[in-house]
């Protein structure tokens, strides 16, 4: 196959992943990395360094038309970010020596935790009944539009989920993804942030840590620019097409087929990763 | 006229959501042109690269790692600027990562005009941190 084939499929490809990655609320690269080594036989390492310029791409652009809502928290954002970057910087230098087959099944895993969390029916939001110590310190009470007006809210169980910040940043860092589904974990699990605003702050975030993983791949010389175009540019249009379906529809069957579809992608890669077909 | 006391705390909490409120719409405005600049960036450097290398043979299958005019921030530019088509995709890409740093920079003023100190630290270790992985210790 030669470069302008590849380069069409590659993109073609990436826009399928990117409207999967929206109307999933997964975002690409969860789907960009299984579609780059097991379609097209990409080395998993050019498969990551891509993954990772399409998250950039597409959490910016959600991130702009989130943030205006008044929906994400700029406080939590920018203090979990501390995490979040630590966290991505650890897992790019920890991937360089990490065999290529660990990458894979650790891939794996976090994939079918991404398709059980986007298939599961959706948890009963926490709310803090009061503030806690630290959230106070770093005055991170904020509010939220609602249907009656802003509504206030407490945040609390910020060592923890700061903790689990840090294991989001390195697992971005490993496998070049935005881990979103880790990210909002903590928010409404561990600081009992109302829903919207948990996932727009993941949002908000993801396009920092995938920032810190995508420099030191860049340095690494991980990032094959020839790659790297049709995919950020496919996954772009796509995230950008499923927007619009998400705002005409409500598409709970899509969902669910599409979790199946992760979970299958998930399982492949592994079989894959133990069979040894990443190790080369 | 006299403004009744409940009234009072309603007013500044208003006033903090219309200077959050401007923050928020130039931090949009900000992330959306980085977009579509890298998006523009990469798109030409695309067609040039197509348009040269298009007939040759892909082989990602392959890990050789990038030479360093294209994984060096100043090299990259370098690259660029002399109409490379691999270096002016990697130009949009570099463009792209900027994006979010920028936005911090920007959180750093926002802050600072705010006068509150703590975020104005804990938004510098960020950007220090993201300098540090673009490799800006070893440019």
């Amino acid at each position: 196959m030669n470069t302008i084939e590849l380069t069409l499929l590659v993109f073609l490809g990436s826009i399928a992943a990117g409207f999967l990655g929206s109307l999933t609320g997964l975002g690409g690269g969860v789907v960009i990395v299984p579609l780059l080594t097991l379609a097209f036989h990409v080395d998993i390492r050019y498969a990551i360094g891509a993954s990772l310029v399409s998250v950039i791409a597409t959490s910016s652009g959600a991130a702009a038309a989130y943030v205006r809502e008044g929906y994400s928290n700029i406080r939590v954002g920018m203090f979990l970010e501390i995490a979040t970057t630590i966290g991505a910087i650890t897992g790019a230098l920890v991937a360089v020596h990490l065999p290529l087959r660990v990458i894979a099944i650790i891939f794996g895993l976090v994939l079918l935790y991404s398709a059980y969390i986007s298939y599961r029916p959706p948890t009963e939001e926490l709310h803090a009944e009061k503030t806690g110590r630290y959230a106070a310190l770093l005055r991170m009470d904020s509010s939220y539009p609602t249907a009656d007006g802003f509504k206030d809210y407490h945040v609390q169980g910020v060592p923890l989920g700061f903790g689990i910040m840090y294991i989001a940043g390195v697992l971005s860092g490993i496998l070049g993804i935005g881990s979103g589904a880790v990210k909002v974990l903590a928010m409404d699990r561990a600081m009992h942030l109302p829903f919207k605003v948990s996932t727009t702050t993941s949002n908000f975030m993801i396009g920092v840590t995938a920032a810190a993983s995508a420099g030191v791949y860049l340095n690494r010389g991980y990032i094959d620019p020839g790659l790297a175009m049709p995919v950020m540019l496919g996954v772009l249009l796509g995230s950008l097409a499923g927007t619009f379906v998400l705002a005409k529809a409500r598409v709970p069957m899509l969902r669910t087929v599409f979790s199946f579809v992760i979970a299958a992608l998930a399982v492949e890669m592994i079989v894959n990763g133990l069979s040894g077909r990443f190790s080369h | 006229m006299s403004v009744p006391d409940s009234a009072a705390p309603n007013l500044q909490g208003r006033d903090l959501r219309a200077e959050d409120k401007r923050v928020e719409e130039i931090i949009g405005t900000l992330l959306r042109t980085g977009v579509i600049l890298a998006a523009a960036v990469v798109l030409i450097g695309g067609v040039f690269y197509l348009a040269r290398y298009g007939s040759s043979p892909a082989h990602y299958g392959i890990f050789l790692g990038e030479p360093g005019d294209l994984s060096h921030v100043l090299a990259i530019l370098r690259g660029a600027l002399e109409l490379h088509p691999r270096g002016m995709i990697q130009l949009g890409i570099l463009l792209l990562i900027a994006t979010p740093v920028a936005r911090v920079i920007f959180t750093v003023f926002a802050f600072a005009h705010e006068r509150d100190w703590t975020y104005v630290v804990i938004t510098l270790i960020v950007l220090a941190l993201l300098l540090y992985s673009l490799g800006a210790w070893h440019l």
